[in-house]
């Protein structure tokens, strides 16, 4: 006669308080406009998930689930979206009229049959609990099984992580379609652009003794501000400063000691 | 509180998976709806190996997290991919097929 399942009191409290988060978070997910944040409510459900897990014994799955999912997989979704940056993608405007009411109907139709199924099914018995096939310990228990009765799927699973890392390598592997220029090639290039100005390469920021930072322009010889010395980007973004304000009668040349 | 309770969790957030697959335009976001497709079938392979008293169904559930770390190993590498030709992440804008 095996013991049946009473589930105690505090699992009952941590589900009626984790599933409603977990079920907002995940709502919140097809809500948020940012890619960024989905990714974050995402690991928050994963997180919710690892902790029912460890509540329903399976320890080994509660710990891998933080640790591959909310470590190395939200990692990577991260990384990416990094890569890719903002995108006109990330708007909620549908593209396709009439996608959205068909969506949430076809979601509830899908709902409600999941759920009036469940609602509907009989096991025919009380559930077991884990308390005997964790007698000796979760994990042992698992690598009972794994290295045992599914072996020969754990060896196929190895061969498919092999095949996923190559795939992703050959993916990501980018090959030059021309050349990189050699540094003789960068040379005959500078001085035969343009003007001979640039040849010897840019001049640098800053006002020689009074102001050397590098949003300031150099001043050239009849003391006008030399456009090339500055960074496009500081130019495009508006933060250079004024070099006429650093030039030698323009200064307040009274010193201050700081305190 | 009855064990169904998971199973019923379970479904709601595949079907929230599901919608998120079909209603999103950001592929990466596409893609993390699927992993929470996974996520609600491995719950559910977890409250099933409670109900039925053996481990099996969580050596299962370890197989799928295997199989989605490789999925979304291959699956970002094909945004980049594709990501790096179009300089888009949209779904919408991979249609080359189509034309």
């Amino acid at each position: 006669m095996q013991p049946l399942l009473t589930i105690q009191g505090p699992e009952a409290a941590l589900f009626w308080f984790l599933a409603p988060l977990s079920v907002a978070a995940a709502l919140g997910m097809l809500l948020v406009k940012k890619a960024v944040h989905s990714a974050l409510l995402l690991a928050w459900v994963m997180i919710t998930l690892a902790i029912f897990y460890i509540a329903q014994e399976a320890v080994f799955l509660g710990v891998v689930q933080v640790i591959v999912y909310t470590g190395a997989v939200m990692m990577l979704f991260l990384f990416i979206l990094m890569l890719v940056g903002v995108d006109s993608s990330d708007s909620l405007t549908e593209t396709i009229a009439g996608l959205r009411p068909i969506a949430i109907t076809a979601a509830v139709g899908l709902g409600g049959l999941l759920v009036s199924l469940l609602g509907r099914a009989t096991l025919g018995r009380e559930p077991i609990g884990l308390e005997i096939a964790n007698n000796a310990g979760n994990v042992q228990g698992l690598a009972q099984l794994l290295f045992s009765k599914y072996v020969f799927p754990f060896e196929v699973v190895s061969a498919l992580l092999i095949t996923a890392a190559l795939g992703a390598m050959v993916l990501a592997h980018h090959q030059r379609t021309n050349p990189r220029p050699s540094q003789r090639e960068q040379a005959i290039n500078r001085f035969r652009s343009g003007s001979l100005a640039g040849a010897a390469g840019l001049p640098g920021p800053g006002v020689f003794a009074r102001h050397n930072a590098v949003d300031v322009p150099a001043l050239l010889p009849d003391g006008t501000p030399a456009p090339s010395s500055i960074s496009a980007t500081l130019k495009a973004r508006g933060d250079v400063l004024d070099s006429g304000q650093f030039q030698l009668d323009n200064v307040d040349t009274t010193v201050v000691e700081e305190k | 509180m009855s064990l169904d309770n998971y199973l019923y969790l379970s479904a709601i957030l595949f079907t929230i998976g599901a919608v998120g697959v079909v209603v999103r335009r950001n592929a990466i976001v596409v893609f993390m709806c699927v992993e929470l497709m996974l996520n609600a079938a491995n719950l559910t392979l977890v409250t099933f190996s409670r109900i039925n008293g053996t481990l099996d169904a969580q050596v299962i559930a370890f197989f799928t997290m295997v199989v989605a770390a490789c999925e979304v190993v291959v699956g970002l590498a094909i945004i980049v991919t594709i990501y790096r030709s179009r300089r888009s992440a949209s779904i919408d804008d991979a249609s080359l097929l189509k034309r």
